[in-house]
């Protein structure tokens, strides 16, 4: 029993865990702002004349999107430095 | 007679490459011994380049640094106020005064079972005070001028030229248009009045926090872009400090909270909701209420992360080039060099729009919450 205890220890989850949440959290922003990228270019297709404010408004989204990849991003960083 | 002028200097400028590239030569020998012997620690250099310090570091060559000190202003209760430059430290391997510069890991090696235990200094980085026999008491009162306070008072001083130059100017061309920087200047002040303060905060009371708006937008972006230049007085990584974005955020959580009527803390404690989510056990008054710390706290962690994973990015790519040297061969690090340096630009140049978005993203959401801190009745 202790001999499983030790070898569950020897394998660094907490680092794993740490990288794969951050590996998810980038898969998550990926997917976000590749929604917001995809109705933006429908939206600039259907009414070409509004490109200014539609591309302001996508860098906007994106910017908060990526905020909270981050967040995930940085409990991921303290995990393995903390 | 230009012409021959112009060869000749020409001429004069090749030598000098020449005769510089035969100097770094020599330089070259004796390092290559010890280039066996020393590791290229990428985890500690990244840390390092985005980290506070007490001093300025410019450059290494082999063993010797080229740093530039920065007063240490420390108040202890042994020995009052102190005040000197940081090379009296030497790079953290001498003590002055009593004071030092807490050591990193120590290393410990236990011999009777063969295993090492790592101890991870708890002072380290930070200055400690010290006994008569060198332990340590206690941590004095830092005030120092570190590297992150130091490329604030860079931004700051640009910030005055550029400002109080551009308030001359605007009250001299009153009616009139405007004239020298102020044409570059007054877009953006009119963007952040038209398109950030008047459709958040509402035309009544928009220009009561104008002031605030302004300055922290340009602060952010001047901070944002000196960041990412890599000579001496810019490249302090300040806004991808935590504390430097903390006390941002808490000035906009204050001023929020001033500006608050009753009708805002009527919709938090007492929402128009069903009265069991208020009565036995108050749930949305407790989720309301963790959505005013949440709010001000986003705010720094989008910042801070935002500006800290560019630098970064950048640093590990530049790194990248050492320890593919260290692997595979001088060769192999010239080779992912020409990669490394096009990533490194593209990076860059994607910092440089995030620069922009962060500090309009920060004084929109600023002004957002200036907004919603005095409803009105529906």
């Amino acid at each position: 029993m202790t001999a499983l205890f030790i070898l569950l220890a020897e394998l660094a989850l907490g680092p794993m865990g740490a990288a794969l949440g951050a590996g998810l959290a980038a898969i998550g922003a990926g997917i976000g702002i590749g929604r917001i990228g995809a109705s933006a270019m429908e939206a600039i297709a259907r009414q070409p004349e509004a490109v200014g404010d539609i591309r302001a408004n996508m860098i906007v989204s994106a910017a908060f999107i990526e905020g909270v990849a981050f967040f995930a991003v940085i409990i991921c960083a303290l995990v393995i430095f903390i | 007679m230009t012409r021959n002028i112009k060869s000749f200097l020409i001429i004069l400028f090749i030598i000098f490459l020449s005769t510089g590239s035969i100097r770094a030569q020599e330089a070259e020998t004796p390092v290559k011994e010890s280039e066996h012997a020393e590791k290229f620690d990428a985890g500690k250099f990244v840390i390092e380049h985005v980290s506070d310090a007490y001093e300025w570091h410019i450059a290494t060559f082999g063993h010797t640094h080229i740093s530039i000190p920065l007063p240490i202003i420390l108040y202890s209760k042994q020995q009052g106020w102190n005040f000197f430059m940081s090379s009296k430290f030497h790079h953290g391997h001498d003590a002055y005064k009593n004071f030092r510069i807490g050591s990193p890991e120590k290393e410990e090696v236990i011999q009777a079972e063969n295993e090492s235990v790592k101890e991870k200094d708890q002072y380290e980085g930070k200055i400690v005070e010290l006994n008569a026999n060198g332990e340590i008491i206690d941590l004095p009162i830092d005030l120092s001028i570190t590297k992150t306070v130091a490329g604030i008072l860079v931004s700051v001083i640009i910030l005055l030229l550029i400002f109080l130059n551009i308030a001359k100017t605007a009250k001299k061309s009153a009616n009139r248009a405007p004239a020298g920087m102020l044409n570059l200047f007054e877009p953006i002040i009119l963007f952040v009045r038209d398109d950030i303060a008047r459709p958040a905060i509402g035309e009544k009371k928009f220009e009561k926090f104008m002031p605030f708006l302004l300055t922290v937008f340009f602060f952010i972006l001047i901070n944002n872009l000196l960041g990412l230049i890599p000579v001496f007085p810019f490249g302090a990584n300040v806004t991808g400090n935590i504390a430097v974005t903390l006390v941002l955020a808490v000035f906009t959580f204050i001023i929020t909270t001033f500006s608050t009527n009753k009708h805002y803390w009527k919709e938090i404690y007492n929402p128009d909701v069903p009265w069991w989510l208020k009565f036995p056990v108050p749930l949305m008054p407790i989720v309301e209420l963790t959505g005013v710390i949440t709010k001000p706290f986003v705010l720094m962690i989008r910042l801070f992360a935002n500006m800290l994973a560019g630098h970064l990015i950048v640093t590990v790519f530049v790194s990248l080039i050492f320890i593919f040297a260290r692997l595979f061969g001088v060769e192999a690090g010239l080779g992912i060099s020409v990669v490394s340096v096009l990533f490194s630009v593209f990076m860059l140049m994607l910092d440089i729009l995030v620069s922009f978005v962060q500090a309009y993203v920060f004084t929109f959401l600023s002004a957002m919450y200036f907004g919603m801190a005095s409803p009105e009745h529906h």
